[in-house]
């Protein structure tokens, strides 16, 4: 078991896809089994046994599984019944547990990374390689899939793994190469690397941490939710509540962290909070002001600044120019407007002042956002949001997608925000930003806000087992030495 | 930046001359194909196409065009597609000529209230789409052509002698009321031989002007731009996506109500049997040619109406003035891909352009701090 | 704690927020899903029963009506004249839309279908005639196919575009070919082909004589059964039986082959399609060109079957019924066939003038509609249940006080038809995921 580790954007998802055939080399050579090899297009990669599972499950979903499984490879085993317990056979043997039968739609997470798992094992890979296979999953289910890849190793199969997640990479890896900014840069042991070394070579230089250091934390509220539920019909027409009772209050100077294995409705929570979707019953109250009913426009002029998840779908006009995409969201705040009339002039020059102010990198205002970096993209779309000097900050996955650099800055203008009094909702994957930044946490589960902890002394492992429902109510730390010293005290929630 | 922008006003303008060539050259080919002298065709219609009576004759009908293109526009700035201007504009014109039959007012109150009817019917027609979609979840492309033949049906059914309209007995023809005079829009006089120029024309100048500054000035055109650019990003960004879709279907719809505008008040001053059909699909090649910028389309609704007068000369010449339709189909279908083609290829070059530019920018800083460091 | 610090920097999540196919989030209404696979399939008994109400139900308000014409063998035949336009048109959508390609230009493809079946056909026999029909709405399907797979156009714009140029070229052609030497002799004109031959037809000597007799003696459902029957096997085109054909085609291919499965994934994932070697260009190009193909026999058969000419502006908007007929039916054959014949029966009705038997249809709506406030009202959605038993009721009203429809109105029964069917189920239907999307070969690096 290979690992390949790097920062965002080193080059590993690049090199995986051209092992993968899907990106053609300029130069170099790849040789399987010793015998030199150039893969035009997936198709010949899948002929010399290599198989990929991507970052992003490649399944469609209104497809079944069996089909999802078959498709390419329809040769092998025909797409009947054949094929089926073909398939049977081997989710049987590496323990998958795959049901042929059933819609993609229709299952979870770490379901469709088994069916990926099992798309290439039935193509007879020999070679499997894994793009950032435990971004999505909880640390429990991170367990499982090691526990299936180890299975597969015993098997014979070489298996190359692709990571920025250190201690992941030590725990698994039998080998680990290094790259940053497309070259390889070392390879290191796991048994004699400890994560810091290993960091370090990734990065070239002592990483920057999401720590926040002094408590700003007021006991003046700021955002206050109440009884919040929300239904939403699902596919088959049914109402289900996907948000139940929730209530939480953030102060000002305050950051609550909020994890979740996504899809637990942290995205419908952050909705009605910003009234996307209207809540069928709670209150919300900004500043002592109750929007639970205003129209989103009101509620950003009100204060809500928003850093969405999806900044594509959701924070940017990507074919617009830079600095009509500083008008988005603000169109009736100062600069951009004047009654109802734009004021392009002012918006121009104040986008000038973002691009310069928070490093967003450049060559003008009149370049669309498209042609920006992620990073650069997302620095431009927090500076969009703090000009308007926001009194609650809504920051999804602040730094998903975003290099090293950007991360750095945008936590360090969240700390600032914070010192300012601002309050902050964060709602992150990464474990390890939630707990670096948060004041306090709040755990969702199907749409429960079901527990709650102390980042100060909670582990990503404990955090993770609230996140699948495995424990709820106060979460306590079992301490050992390690975390004697808490040098960040929580703000106090109950 | 200003060389930026140079070069974006020459991809700008690549697209439709493209496009214009290959028309040219498939027409040419067509010609050939068929045994004619494609050139002399081609020098027969500029020539005819200058003279004065068909200059007043292009403006006339640009009239129609561009009021046509204008409410196709509108919809595709949200990227909506309103296919149903069709329908739309003539069940307006039909309910305004009926109104505008059974009453008579002074021309200052007369005009008004047949433009605004028109105008609410339109909008009125476009708006069942709107509220289909949102309230729904109905396709506006389906729902419009559904529209645009349930009025056929509508009109058909009213206008019939003994329901709402008359037979003449002269030319047994059907047709509504004739409008009273009040209800004749004043036209410019040229040279008589050319004939007058309808006076609607200011009225469609002036809807180019509001379409422009609305979109491009208001924040009212921003969030409708936003709304045509990322229905997400929009509905994110405060606005009510859709209200927005409800309201920009009303507007054109309204618009579309002023296509029938030019013929009913100038030219026919009756709806009949024989009342222009099929100008909501014509606006929609416009719109395209144009690129939803009101000074392209009107560029393009005149240069439909050049063809169209053309053709009709072609025809004397012992041409078959149904070559004009092959040119124009051509002409839309090249310069949809041509501007999808000058799009890519400018976004394309535009991203290798920031890129290289950063990465100077960045061989500098390190130069820069390898040069601190000695 | 220093085990933690020291983890983080391991921030900052490794996904790229840019393509995501299956972001998850994306979807938040649709978050949590019942496992049944076959939502929205009734299964074949349920169905039977259906059909066997809705039979009976007809046959009732006939006898009730006595409009005889509701089932009798001549609107039965017409509506099976004009289903199979529609139908064909739609079955161009099917195949299209499953690559994910968008389709709107089927109306120009029924276009050329109608100029080059009629064109080759007044020349030769119809059958050449058939197959210049379809190479001419492959002709279409092709330029849609390069327009949109390979050049990246909005789908409904080339579409669009696409029907414009074919009624240019047909219209210019029409001139050129058939108002001239030979052909003008035989009667064609700008507007009209000279006549072609008929296509042959089966009519099941004995049997569609003995149906006919039966059909008039107007017993309830046998009756009915008969006129229905007798409809169906009196005059068969041979071109119908081929389009039925085609139907049972088009299920098998696209969903028992690895053919089908392929085209299928390139229009609900195109990008998963293509990570796993499948050429998605060449399905979406095959599909489309396959669409144009069918149109063109949609267009072909309009110019023989139902006439002998081709006719200027004889498609009427044929293409656009037929995509409201595949989204009637959910993307799928089955249901495209009967939305199809819905179509067909009020063309048919509208062309044989058939006025009091849409007036009796109108009881039968009433009929349906107080079954759908009945299981409204039994579902405690009371808002949907009273609105559906007033309509019931105004409908009622209507049918009491008049005693024919006026025909303009029976010409509208399929547009509104569509917009009712569409306004109440357009949530239920799933088209697939990509379709209309605009796809570019390696978008997903």
């Amino acid at each position: 078991m290979h690992a390949l580790v790097g920062e965002n954007g080193a080059g590993k998802s690049t090199l995986m896809k051209i092992l993968y055939g899907m990106q053609k080399p300029d130069e170099g050579t790849i040789a399987i089994d010793g015998e030199q090899v150039t893969f035009h297009h997936p198709g010949d990669a899948i002929a010399r046994g290599v198989g990929m599972v991507h970052q992003h499950f490649m399944l469609a979903d209104n497809l079944t599984v069996l089909e999802n499984v078959v498709l390419g490879s329809e040769k092998l085993h025909g797409i009947g019944a054949k094929a089926r317990t073909k398939i049977l056979e081997i989710s049987d043997s590496y323990g998958l547990g795959i049901r042929p039968d059933v819609l993609v739609e229709n299952l979870g997470v770490a379901d469709r990374q088994r069916v990926e798992i099992l798309k290439v094992l039935y193509r007879g890979a020999r070679t499997l390689i894994l793009d950032e296979p435990t971004a999505v999953l909880v640390p429990q289910e991170v367990d499982a899939l090691f526990d299936n890849l180890r299975g597969l190793k015993a098997e014979g199969l070489t298996v190359i793994f692709i990571s920025h997640k250190l201690g992941e990479v030590l725990s698994v890896a039998d080998e680990i190469t290094v790259i940053r900014r497309g070259t390889t840069v070392g390879s290191a042991d796991p048994k004699t690397t400890t994560t810091k070394q290993l960091a370090e070579l990734m990065v070239g230089s002592e990483l920057p941490s999401p720590e926040t250091r002094e408590s700003t934390v007021t006991d003046v509220p700021m955002l206050t939710v109440g009884g919040l539920r929300l239904t939403a019909p699902d596919a088959d027409g049914v109402e289900r509540m996907v948000l139940d009772d929730i209530a939480f209050t953030i102060h000002k100077g305050e950051v609550l962290g909020l994890a979740g294995v996504e899809g637990n409705g942290q995205a419908e929570l952050v909705e009605a909070i910003m009234g996307m979707r209207d809540a069928d019953a709670g209150i919300i109250t900004l500043d002592g002001a109750d929007i639970s009913h205003a129209p989103t426009r009101k509620r950003r002029e009100n204060g809500i600044g928003y850093v969405p998840e999806d900044r594509h779908r959701h924070g940017l006009l990507l074919e617009a120019p830079l600095w009509e995409n500083r008008i988005l969201g603000h169109v009736t705040e100062e600069p951009n407007s004047k009654g109802a009339l734009l004021d392009n002039a002012a918006a121009r020059r104040d986008t000038e002042r973002i691009v310069a102010e928070y490093d967003v990198r450049t060559p003008g205002i009149d370049v669309t956002a498209a042609s920006l970096s992620g990073g650069n993209q997302q620095k431009l779309i927090v500076g969009r949001e703090m000009s308007h000097r926001p009194k609650l900050l809504i920051a999804a996955h602040p730094t998903r997608g975003v290099d090293v650099g950007a991360q750095a800055q945008i936590w360090d203008q969240i700390r600032e925000a914070r010192r300012e009094g601002l309050a902050v909702l964060l709602i992150s994957a990464d474990l390890d930003e939630l707990i670096g930044l948060s004041d306090t946490l709040r755990v969702m589960y199907r749409g429960r806000l079901v527990a709650d902890a102390d980042p100060a002394t909670i582990t990503p492992e404990e955090l993770g087992s609230a996140m699948t429902g495995a424990s709820s109510g106060r979460l306590e730390h079992v301490a050992t030495d390690a975390d004697a010293a808490p040098d960040a005290d929580g703000g106090e929630e109950r | 930046m200003k060389k930026i922008d140079k070069e974006r006003l020459l991809l700008g303008i690549a697209a439709p001359v493209l496009a214009l060539l290959a028309a040219f050259v498939v027409t040419s080919l067509v010609l050939l194909a068929t045994g004619k002298q494609p050139f002399d065709a081609f020098q027969i219609m500029g020539s005819y196409g200058v003279k004065s009576d068909s200059q007043v004759y292009i403006l006339n009908k640009a009239t129609t065009y561009y009021l046509a293109g204008l409410a196709v526009a509108v919809g595709f700035r949200m990227n909506l597609f309103n296919i149903g201007v069709d329908g739309q504009y003539r069940l307006a014109a039909f309910a305004a000529a009926v109104v505008g039959g059974m009453v008579n007012l002074p021309g200052i109150l007369e005009l008004p209230l047949i433009i605004i009817v028109a105008m609410l019917v339109g909008a009125m027609w476009a708006g069942l789409a709107g509220l289909l979609k949102v309230g729904r979840g109905v396709s506006e492309v389906i729902a419009t052509i559904m529209l645009n033949a349930i009025a056929t049906a509508i009109i058909s059914y009213l206008l019939q002698p003994g329901r709402l309209a008359h037979l003449d007995a002269n030319t047994n023809s059907v047709h509504t009321t004739v409008l009273p005079k009040s209800g004749w829009f004043f036209t410019f006089t040229t040279n008589p031989a050319a004939g007058p120029i309808e006076g609607f024309i200011v009225v469609a100048a002036l809807a180019g002007v509001a379409y422009w500054f609305v979109l491009s000035r208001t924040r009212f055109g921003f969030d409708l731009r936003t709304v045509g650019q990322s229905e997400s990003a929009a509905q994110a960004s405060g606005v009510n996506v859709k209200r927005m879709i409800v309201t920009s279907m009303l507007v054109s719809g309204a618009c579309a109500g002023l296509v029938g505008m030019p013929t009913l008040l100038n030219e026919s001053h009756q709806y009949a049997t024989d009342f222009p059909a099929g100008i909501g699909f014509t606006g929609i090649a416009i719109a395209l040619l144009g690129r939803n910028n009101p000074g392209g389309i009107a560029v393009g609704a005149l240069l439909w109406a050049f063809l169209d007068r053309t053709s009709n000369w072609l025809e004397f010449n012992g041409y078959d003035k149904e070559i004009v339709g092959v040119m124009q189909g051509v002409i839309v279908l090249s310069v949809v891909v041509a501007y999808e083609l000058v799009r890519r290829y400018g976004l394309g070059r535009q991203q290798r352009r920031v890129g290289e530019q950063l990465a100077a920018a960045a061989r500098n800083t390190a130069k820069q701090e390898q040069e601190a460091a000695i | 704690m220093t085990a933690v610090r020291s983890t983080s920097v391991e921030g900052g999540g490794g996904r790229r927020a840019g393509m995501s196919a299956t972001t998850t989030t994306a979807v938040p209404a649709t978050a949590p899903k019942a496992p049944q696979a076959k939502r929205g399939r009734l299964s074949y008994p349920v169905l039977l029963l259906i059909f066997a109400g809705a039979l009976l139900a007809v046959c009732a308000v006939r006898a009730i009506t006595g409009a005889q014409d509701v089932t009798s063998s001549g609107q039965i035949s017409g509506m099976l004249q004009m289903a199979v336009p529609i139908g064909l048109a739609g079955l161009a959508g099917l195949w299209s839309e499953r690559a994910g390609v968008v389709n709107i230009g089927l109306e120009g493809m029924m276009i050329l279908g109608t100029f080059f079946g009629a064109w080759a056909g007044w020349q030769t026999n119809p059958w050449i005639g058939l197959v210049a029909g379809i190479l001419g709405g492959m002709l279409g399907g092709l330029l849609h196919a390069v327009a949109t797979v390979t050049f990246g156009v909005d789908h409904i714009v080339s579409g669009v575009a696409i029907t414009l140029l074919a009624q240019g070229t047909t219209q210019y052609l029409a001139k050129r070919w058939f108002n001239t030497g030979h052909a003008a002799a035989l009667g064609g004109n700008p507007k009209q082909s000279p006549p072609i031959k008929s296509v042959p037809s089966i009519t099941v000597p004995g049997l569609s004589d003995s149906l006919l007799t039966i059909e008039h003696h107007h017993w309830f459902l046998v009756s009915d059964l008969a006129g229905i029957l007798g409809g169906l096997v009196t005059g068969l085109s041979y071109f119908t039986v081929l389009a039925a054909l085609l139907f049972a085609a088009t299920f098998f291919v696209l969903w028992r082959t690895a053919f089908g499965l392929r085209l299928r994934s390139c229009g609900e994932a195109p990008i998963a399609a293509e990570s796993l070697g499948v050429n998605v260009y060449f399905y979406k190009y095959a599909a489309v060109v396959l669409s144009g193909g069918l149109a063109g026999f949609g267009g072909a058969f309009l110019a023989m079957v139902p006439s002998h000419i081709y006719n200027e502006g004889q498609t009427g908007g044929r293409g656009y019924i037929g995509l409201a007929a595949m989204i009637f039916g959910n993307w799928r054959p089955g249901g495209l066939a009967m939305g199809a014949g819905l179509f067909g029966y009020t063309d048919s009705l509208q062309l044989r003038s058939g006025g009091p038997a849409a007036h009796a249809l109108l009881l039968l709506l009433v009929i349906l509609l107080v079954l759908l406030a009945a299981r409204k009202v039994y579902r405690k959605s009371y808002r949907q249940g009273v609105l559906s038993a007033a309509f019931a009721a105004l409908l009622l009203v209507w049918f009491l006080m008049t005693d024919t429809i006026p025909n303009e109105f029976v010409s509208a029964t399929p547009y509104v038809a569509t917009l009712l069917v569409l306004a109440l189920s357009a949530q239920r239907l799933r088209m697939p995921k990509a379709d209309g999307k605009p796809y570019r070969k390696g978008q997903g690096k």
